[in-house]
């Protein structure tokens, strides 16, 4: 499934046009990612969070060669599911 | 930010567009991808990221507080990769990240698991 299939739900389900329905689908994904970007969780209730974390340096190996290098800190992206999610997977 | 607060905002950027309607688009947004990932599609948002159904299979497992055999079932388990763009600018951004005070109540509380060592907590704050 795409975001074009998405906007087709939105039109093909609910009825608004095609056009309307990419405007507001694209400003949802819009407001998520500025939302992320500002380092604040989203928590999108009975489908998951998504939540930024901060992950302090570490040292890893290349796999290939062996070789130690630092990993550099940085900020990572996660979701957790939410439990009726998990639930719905499974009915 | 939670999903009302989500319609908020995209309704305040959309302002020909009533409230209501916003409320019925991002339902009907999660309630689609809810049933892609029963049927096991994967979901692929271009720059945002893609939601996976992976297949777990059943196994033995235990209970880590009792130590009790227990069996887990066969289940699928939504996943979530951020795409490109997203990880970069969460990756890049110099916004301070925003304290997390909340408790997740929208959550069934997973059993409890024996306390971790604090990060790094303020100086002289944790005694004993």
């Amino acid at each position: 499934m795409t975001k074009a299939e998405i906007i087709k739900a939105v039109n093909e389900k609910i009825g608004f046009s095609k056009r309307d329905s990419a405007e507001i689908v694209e400003l949802v994904f819009d407001t998520m990612k500025e939302t992320l970007e500002r380092g604040q969780k989203i928590k999108i209730s009975g489908f998951g969070n998504f939540v930024v974390r901060e992950k302090r340096p570490r040292i890893g190996r290349n796999p290939q060669t062996g070789e130690e290098i630092e990993i550099s800190a940085r900020r990572v992206l996660t979701f957790k599911p939410s439990q009726v999610l998990k639930s719905a997977l499974n009915g | 930010m939670t999903k009302s607060e989500l319609i908020e905002v995209v309704a305040a950027k959309a302002p020909n567009f009533p409230k209501r309607d916003v409320e019925i688009i991002v339902n009907t947004m999660f309630d689609t991808m809810t049933v892609a990932l029963q049927q096991h599609e994967r979901i692929e948002i271009r720059g945002f990221g893609s939601f996976v159904a992976r297949e777990r299979r059943a196994r033995d497992g235990r209970n880590p507080r009792t130590g009790e055999k227990v069996s887990v079932p066969h289940k699928w388990v939504p996943f979530f990769t951020a795409g490109k763009e997203l990880r970069e600018r969460v990756d890049n951004s110099s916004h301070p990240l925003a304290k997390d005070t909340d408790d997740d109540s929208d959550e069934i509380q997973a059993a409890p698991r024996p306390a971790a060592p604090a990060i790094s907590a303020a100086p002289g704050e944790a005694k004993g």
